[in-house]
Formats: structure tokens, C-alpha cells, sequence
């Protein structure tokens, strides 16, 4: 260690290299996040927000913005544009996957935790491979699955007697189809989070329950489902946020129209058509917003929901 | 609540009646559903992988592998210009280098929160997790507009890669780990011994946080690997710099194209999932129980 020659006045420590880079050291080590954040967050998130009071194409160049005021919001959010219908579209497509995913995760992590114990790492692997695979790649097969004539949905369907399904054909049918590939991604990443928090339950509970004469759907009921909270709260909350920002699926199974009748358009789709198709930049920034905005309501009511009765029930 | 890697592997004293074995089958038989129904779109890009274009459509379809694999390998290769080896090396690049460039910058941000005590520390933390609920759908615009008339990096795989360094993610999962794992009188000792602050995380702290870096470098590359979105805006869309997915998009996007080479978009359908599966299978226990026990510990 480099010692060097006092500089101060006597009664503080000498300086010295050693002191001198245990105090900056953690700076230095939190420093690259900050920086970057400075750079490709602050100041775009500032950048967009001005950006959603003007009227603006990256084509005309740094300056030629044309401050517009709130106009952007009301063509959002008037009758003449589809960012309602988007916002319609998405929060129905999210409901779609979004509650069966929880509706199925629960008794399947259930099942696991307390019937197939022994297989529990087996079953997670298996369940959460949905989770990792690649979006455009995946769509691509479902596509092919959900294909007219020659798919093999139709075909099963045919041999038990059903007429052929138009699945991104027919409007009414686009968001069952398009929540059905989001169901499949995300069932087994939900099942994985609600089997952790089912294992950091402790036994005891059951045991003590066990003992004062608790059946099984007392003990589901009573200890379970309050103790496992936390962790329906977190998977809601991932699977809202997730679901407003829904684009890739819809983008890949239906282009970027989003199908007939734009029946599988969601709002990140029109947004990012808005913006980089239409280079409507002020626009897009504002429905960015908007959407922000309804993520971060919808954030609030499941929170709401979860901390109304403090933890009962 | 918290949720500890120590409390996963407690062993739970069997206190259930077994059960009779017939009253176990619906329960088997819902698992391996389950299951199926997880496997079955991968097992089917390989089926039709294997399968002579026309026949990648047929009816009753095909459900067994056939013998055209080669032949598929070749359309591929023709569709793409010959191109396919090289989106597969640019998808690799972009994911291995964001890898490697989070894991060092997040684990070393997650050794300052986890191990030292620094004026502003809770602040900086506090903010650091803030970002997190800003929606990355809200970043799309402006950050192209950063990288397209700031830094004019659009078309550059750098752009994909360099914002996310250094992400929220990343440092909460490093830092929870560390602060559990790793007891403080390590980092006191080597730093009696005379080691640079540098040289505890490089010597000390890394060897230890093996488990943990395995499960955010997964995390990354599988993030980085399937970055769809990202490459669209930034427009990889270059021969040079074209990545897997947007070639997928290319060759298969709405996918009402019937007079396309099938066999050969199923191909680059499978090379583009196969790395995914090498490498989730390689660690998935570390990914699943790291990532689960990040998730509800605060």
C-alpha cells in the first residue's frame, strides 16, 4: 500500500491511498448504473414527456417541434383514433390469459408442493421451458397451428366433429387466440413462483393446525391462501404490467395491423406504429403516457385489492 | 415473507398419510397434461423442421419426424442469402456481450449496496429500485430518439446492449444475494491483508457469488437472445447486423404467406430456440430458485 506524506493538520489521519479508496470505492462501483441511467433513461423519460406536448417527426429535426398542448391527449382519447380500442383490446386480451394463468398456477403449484414432492424439480423445469423460449419463434408455430384449413387444432377439432375455426381470421375469435399463446408462455412461470412461496410456508403451521383439528380445505383456506399473498400480489402485479405492454404475440401472429378489423391490436402495437411507422413521435409519446398511466392505475387497484383487509382472508 | 435459498433445500418431515395410489392418477394424469401441453410447440418445430416444405402443411398433419432436415438446412440458407450463420452469430454476440458486461457492472453495484456502508446509500438504493416501475414500453421512443440523433448508434448492435449494462434488476438480485450469502468479516479480512477494494470483489466476492451470476447471466442472454423489440427499432435489420427474431419476422411474420419455404422457416425456428434450451436446461434449478427467491424478498 502506497503510503503518502501527511497533508493535513495533525490530529486527522494521514491520507493515504488505502483510506483514500475504501471511501470512493462503493461511488465508483454504483457509478456505471447512474450514468447510464442519466443517459438512456433520465433524459428520455424527460425527452418524452416534452415530446407528448408537441407535434413532432425525427424528420424534421432537433428543434422544429411545434408545441401542440394537450391536443395530443385528446386524440387519444377521442372517438376518431384507435388508441381506445387498443386499450380495449389489451385489457381484454390480458384478462383472457391473465386470469387463467393464476386460476390454473394455484392448483398446479399446489399439487406439486404437496402431492409430487419428490419430482418438484422435474415438474418446475418442465413447466417453466414456455417461459424462456423465443417470442417471434413461438408465434410463428402457434400460427402454424392455428392455421385454417391445414392446422392441427382445426383437424383435432374436425375428428370430434367441429367446423374449422377461423382463429386469426375471425375478430371475435383474434383475442382468444392471441391470450391463448400468452397463457402458454406465462402458466408455468406463475406455477414456479407460487410453489416458492408455497416452500417458505413453514410445516409447522399445518402441524399446529393438524393438531387443533383443521381439514385440508381449512388449512387451504386459512393458512395457505393468506400466507401465500406476497407472493399473489407480485405475480399479479408482474402479469399487469406485462399484459398492458403485450406486443410481440399479437405482433407476429396478426402483423402489425393487428388482424382483421384490428380485433388483436394492442396498445404497444399502435403505439409503436404511431411512432416508428408513421413517425408521428409527439403522438406516440403522449399514448406512451397514457398507457403509463393505466398501468400504473391498474398497479394501484391490485394493490388496493391486496392490502384492503390487512392481510385477512 | 421472506424466501432464502438456505430454507429451499430444508428437507420437510413427511406428516401427510400416503395416499392410496388410485386416488394419486387424476393428479398424475393432470401433471403429465401439464406437461404436454408445455412441450408439444417444441416438439413440433422439430417435427416440422424435419418435413419437406409443402409437407409442412398437410392433412391429417404430421406428427412424427421425417427425413428432410438437409434438405430444410439448404432453403434456409437460400432464403436468407446464406445469411443464416451470421444472425445466429450476431444474435450470440449481442447476447453474450450484454451477459458478460451486466453480470460485472450489476455484481459490482450489488457489492457496494450489500457490503459497504456509504453516505446516500439508502437513497441511491431506493432510487435504483424507483426505476423499476417506469414501464420499458415508455423508454421505446425516446430512447431511439437518444440513439438515433444524439449518438446516431441506430443500426449498431451496441445500441442494443449498452443501456441495459447496468440495470435495476440486475443490482437488487446481486445485492440481495451478497448481503445473505457473504459474511462481512470476509471482505474485513482480506482487507487486513491488504487487498485493494477492487481486488476483494475480483478475488474474494466473485468466486463466491458463482450461483447467483449464473442465474442473471441465463436471465440476460435469454433476455438479449430474444430481444425482438429492440432490434426492430434499432433497426438491425442490415445483413451485417440482422438478429435471429427479426429474420424470423422477416421470413414468417403474419404467417398467411402460404408461398413460402416452410421447412426452412421451421429450421430457423429451431436454430433460434435451440441455444435457449441448451442453456436453461444447463442451469434451470439455479435460474428458478434464484430467480424466485429475488423475487419476494424485500
Amino acid at each position: 500500500m502506497s503510503q503518502r506524506t501527511p497533508t493535513s493538520a495533525p490530529p486527522r489521519a494521514p491520507w493515504s491511498y488505502t483510506r483514500f479508496q475504501q471511501r470512493f470505492a462503493p461511488y465508483l462501483f454504483v457509478s456505471p448504473f447512474f450514468l447510464l441511467f442519466a443517459v438512456f433513461g433520465l433524459f428520455p423519460l424527460l425527452f418524452s414527456l416534452f415530446l407528448a406536448f408537441h407535434l413532432w417527426s425525427p424528420l424534421d429535426g432537433i428543434g422544429n417541434w411545434k408545441f401542440v398542448g394537450f391536443e395530443n391527449f385528446q386524440l387519444a382519447l377521442g372517438p376518431t383514433d384507435m388508441f381506445w380500442k387498443s386499450l380495449k383490446n389489451t385489457v381484454w386480451i390480458g384478462l383472457l390469459s391473465g386470469i387463467p394463468q393464476h386460476l390454473v398456477a394455484l392448483p398446479l403449484a399446489f399439487i406439486i408442493h404437496h402431492s409430487l414432492r419428490r419430482f418438484q424439480g422435474a415438474f418446475s423445469t418442465i413447466l417453466f421451458l414456455p417461459y424462456i423460449t423465443n417470442a417471434v419463434a413461438i408465434a410463428i408455430v402457434f400460427a402454424t397451428l392455428y392455421s385454417e384449413r391445414l392446422g392441427i387444432l382445426n383437424y383435432l377439432g374436425g375428428l370430434v366433429g367441429l367446423d374449422p375455426v377461423r382463429w386469426l381470421g375471425d375478430p371475435n375469435m383474434v383475442p382468444y387466440s392471441v391470450a391463448a399463446v400468452v397463457f402458454w408462455r406465462y402458466v408455468g412461470w406463475n406455477t414456479v413462483l407460487y410453489l416458492s412461496g408455497l416452500q417458505a410456508i413453514s410445516e409447522d403451521v399445518y402441524e399446529a393446525a393438524t393438531v387443533d383439528g383443521a381439514n385440508g380445505w381449512q388449512k387451504f383456506w386459512y393458512i395457505t391462501l393468506p400466507l401465500l399473498r406476497p407472493m399473489m400480489f407480485y405475480a399479479f402485479t408482474l402479469t399487469i404490467v406485462g399484459s398492458m405492454q403485450l406486443f410481440e404475440e399479437p405482433f407476429m401472429l396478426l402483423n402489425d395491423g393487428g388482424g382483421s378489423g384490428g380485433a388483436g391490436l394492442t396498445s404497444a402495437m399502435h403505439i409503436f406504429n404511431t411512432a416508428f411507422r408513421d413517425l408521428d413521435m409527439g403522438y406516440a409519446s403522449a399514448m406512451s403516457w397514457l398507457l403509463f398511466l393505466a398501468i400504473f392505475a391498474l398497479s394501484m387497484l391490485n394493490n388496493y385489492l391486496f392490502t384492503r383487509d390487512g392481510g385477512n382472508k | 415473507m421472506t424466501v432464502t435459498p438456505a430454507q429451499h433445500a430444508t428437507p420437510r418431515a413427511p406428516t401427510r398419510r400416503a395416499r392410496l395410489p388410485w386416488q394419486r392418477v387424476p393428479i398424475w394424469a393432470l401433471m403429465l397434461l401439464a406437461c404436454f401441453l408445455s412441450v408439444v410447440p417444441f416438439y413440433l418445430m422439430f417435427v416440422w423442421a424435419s418435413h419437406p416444405s409443402a409437407e409442412v402443411f398437410t392433412f391429417p398433419p404430421h406428427l412424427w419426424f421425417g427425413d428432410a432436415f438437409a434438405r430444410n438446412w439448404q432453403g434456409l440458407m437460400q432464403v436468407t442469402d446464406g445469411q443464416a450463420p451470421r444472425q445466429f452469430w450476431n444474435s450470440l454476440y449481442i447476447a453474450l456481450i450484454s451477459t458478460l458486461t451486466t453480470l460485472f457492472f450489476c455484481s459490482l453495484a450489488g457489492y457496494a449496496f450489500a457490503m459497504y456502508d456509504f453516505r446516500g446509500k439508502g437513497a441511491l438504493f431506493a432510487f435504483i429500485l424507483g426505476t423499476m416501475l417506469i414501464p420499458p414500453l415508455v423508454m421505446d421512443i425516446p430512447s431511439f430518439l437518444v440513439m438515433n440523433n444524439v449518438l446516431h448508434w441506430v443500426g449498431q448492435p451496441r445500441a442494443l446492449w449498452v443501456p441495459g449494462m447496468a440495470n435495476a434488476f440486475g443490482i437488487f438480485l446481486m445485492r440481495q444475494y451478497i448481503s445473505s450469502a457473504l459474511p462481512r468479516e470476509l471482505i474485513e479480512a482480506a482487507r487486513m491483508d491488504g487487498a485493494t477494494e477492487f481486488g476483494i470483489y475480483r478475488q474474494v466476492v466473485l468466486p463466491l457469488i458463482r450461483p447467483i451470476l449464473a442465474t442473471l447471466g441465463v436471465v440476460t442472454f435469454v433476455g438479449a437472445w430474444n430481444n425482438f423489440k429492440g432490434a426492430l427499432i434499432m433497426k438491425l435489420s442490415e445483413p451485417d447486423t440482422m438478429t435471429l427474431p427479426l429474420s424470423l419476422r422477416r421470413l414468417g411474420g403474419g404467417a398467411t404467406n402460404v408461398n413460402v419455404d416452410w421447412g426452412a422457416i421451421m429450421m430457423l425456428v429451431v436454430i433460434t430456440v435451440i441455444p435457449l434450451l441448451i442453456v436453461f436446461l444447463l442451469a434451470s434449478r439455479q435460474v428458478i430458485s434464484g430467480l424466485t427467491s429475488g423475487a419476494v424478498k424485500d
